[in-house]
């Protein structure tokens, strides 16, 4: 990179939009960053960041066994990530063992699983970029199944945000007035390992996580209304997106882990400077000065 | 506008049981309540109370027994937002981002479309609940800067926006201001008077002489149930609560 392409701002932005791979990485990513930063509301508010830590876990052997069969990746996917919950689910209720505790051993094992399974089968799996995550290398049928799968979950949690909205709140009083928690229970899940499916093409099974959770703890200091909360979430991960692709470009750094950076850095931003929630408390202290 | 039979039950619980993985919570409670009669639910923690809640609103599955609210089943009285439920204010997430009005709209989900998108009547019956409960100033406050009492009278006003023939109040008097104990008991008489039944656990011996036409005592099973004035005596809360005597309940004066 020549040291002239830094100096202006303008070339920072447009140099990167002059190759393809990077166009297509800026918009997947985005669009990925919205729908897991959309479901991150849900997720922070009903407790369910260990959850979601399993389930995006979980969908690795799912992913190995679907391009060893030859089937879409993220059928796979779907089918281990929402077994992982049923199969934790099943030991917590015939055991004594605690809930962080099965979730724990259920994930690493199925991860585990799907570790030993793409040693074993020989594929054009790259371990690297299912880890990782390879928004830079995205191909064409990916980049199809990417954009329908997001249209889905993005299309269930708007047609369910009120209801699911209930459902973390108060599924009693769901449960009362008719309701059906089950069924929204479910929805979350499926909603939940789709959206790891497209995130872990960004920044990989490890942090796509990250894409979970942090867009709606960051969106949770800011509101107190959980429309806003929403939309700052899904805004601060496209954000988060964009930054860390056009960083890792100029430096040269891991994309997915620039971009969880990204992320962790606005979430501390707003820890900290959060006008009411914040450590400063942003808001009682310019109150001070009227 | 329903027209109510005071004949009818209102709530006909007959040999419930609930268990939850073999463990019983519940076993073999009976209870029977008419329009306009307002009950108290008074046991251990633990006893059963919750479960006993939940139970009649469909939140378990009862192992035994039967449940009949309005005459219909459980299911039915769900579609039909028959019954309403008022936590506890430690069974709710305070710092959940939602205002009162999110909050009360809630009671109304039931009965709206699928997006759940309010009609003019909607809106008029939740501002109406909000004005009951004396918050209407406080419509976009979010739950999380409401004081306890205030809290509490936003999930009454979910109940009154409802709409719902029964309700089910979970420690109603607890951790709430002198103001706000007032309108729920003015709240309960207005209730009486237009046929609701009322069914609340309570820890306070005191709230249980001054509201509760009739008590139900429950350790795991029913231990009495009749008329306060003649079921609520300090041989069955003795009973009730494993051989403490009422003194240290109800303080030695009574």
């Amino acid at each position: 990179m020549e040291l002239s392409s830094f100096l202006t701002l303008d070339s920072f932005i447009t140099d990167p939009l002059t190759h393809e791979f990077m166009r297509k990485a800026l918009l997947m990513s985005s669009l990925v960053a919205a729908v897991c930063g959309f479901l991150s509301s849900y997720l922070t508010l009903k407790g369910w960041a260990l959850m979601g830590d399993a389930v995006s876990h979980s969908v690795m052997p799912g992913v190995v066994v679907a391009y060893a069969l030859g089937l879409p990746f993220s059928l796979g996917a779907f089918i281990f990530g929402v077994g992982s919950v049923a199969l934790i689910g099943f030991i917590k209720q015939k055991s004594r063992v605690k809930e962080d505790t099965v979730i724990g051993l259920v994930f690493t094992g199925f991860f585990a699983l799907g570790i030993v399974l793409v040693t074993k089968i020989k594929s054009n799996i790259d371990l690297h970029s299912i880890l990782f995550g390879s928004p830079l290398g995205i191909s064409l049928s990916d980049v199809k199944q990417t954009i329908f799968i997001s249209l889905l979950v993005v299309i269930l949690l708007s047609i369910f945000r009120k209801d699911l909205m209930l459902y973390c709140f108060d599924p009693r009083h769901a449960k009362t007035v008719g309701i059906n928690i089950f069924f929204l229970h479910y929805l979350l899940l499926t909603c939940l390992s789709l959206a790891a499916v497209v995130g872990l093409q960004s920044v990989g099974i490890i942090l796509v996580v990250a894409m979970l959770i942090t867009p709606g703890a960051t969106a949770y200091l800011l509101t107190d209304k959980f429309d806003n909360m929403t939309i700052i979430s899904v805004i601060s991960a496209i954000i988060s997106s964009v930054i860390g692709i056009y960083i890792s470009f100029w430096f040269d750094l891991e994309t997915g882990g620039s971009i969880v950076l990204a992320q962790t850095f606005i979430f501390l931003f707003a820890f900290l400077f959060a006008p009411r929630y914040g450590i400063f408390k942003l808001k009682k202290f310019f109150a001070g000065y009227k | 506008m329903e027209t109510i039979n005071y004949q009818n039950f209102r709530i006909e619980a007959e040999n419930i049981c609930v268990d939850y993985n073999g463990k019983v919570a519940l076993y073999d409670a009976n209870l029977r309540l008419k329009p306009g009669q307002i009950c108290g639910l008074v046991g251990m923690n633990g006893a059963g109370k919750t479960t006993f809640f939940n139970a009649l609103t469909g939140f378990v599955n009862i192992s035994k027994g039967k449940i009949r609210i309005n005459g219909e089943s459980v299911r039915s009285a769900q579609k039909d937002q028959t019954i309403a439920y008022v936590p506890q204010n430690e069974g709710i997430d305070s710092q959940f981002p939602i205002s009162v009005w999110d909050v009360v709209m809630m009671g109304r989900y039931g009965s709206m479309n699928i997006f759940r998108c309010p009609r003019e009547s909607d809106v008029q019956a939740v501002k109406d609940a909000i004005e009951r409960v004396d918050l209407i100033d406080h419509l976009s406050t979010p739950i999380g800067n409401l004081s306890g009492g205030q809290r509490k009278r936003t999930f009454l006003a979910r109940a009154i926006a409802q709409r719902a023939s029964i309700l089910l109040l979970d420690e109603p008097f607890s951790g709430v201001d002198i103001r706000t104990e007032k309108l729920i008991s003015e709240l309960f008489i207005q209730f009486k008077n237009e046929g609701k039944t009322i069914l609340l656990s309570t820890h306070d011996m005191i709230h249980v002489r001054e509201f509760c036409d009739l008590v139900l005592l429950i350790n795991k099973t029913v231990v009495a149930y009749g008329e306060t004035s003649e079921v609520f005596t300090p041989e069955n809360i003795t009973t009730t609560f494993g051989g403490i005597s009422p003194d240290f309940l109800f303080g030695p004066e009574s």
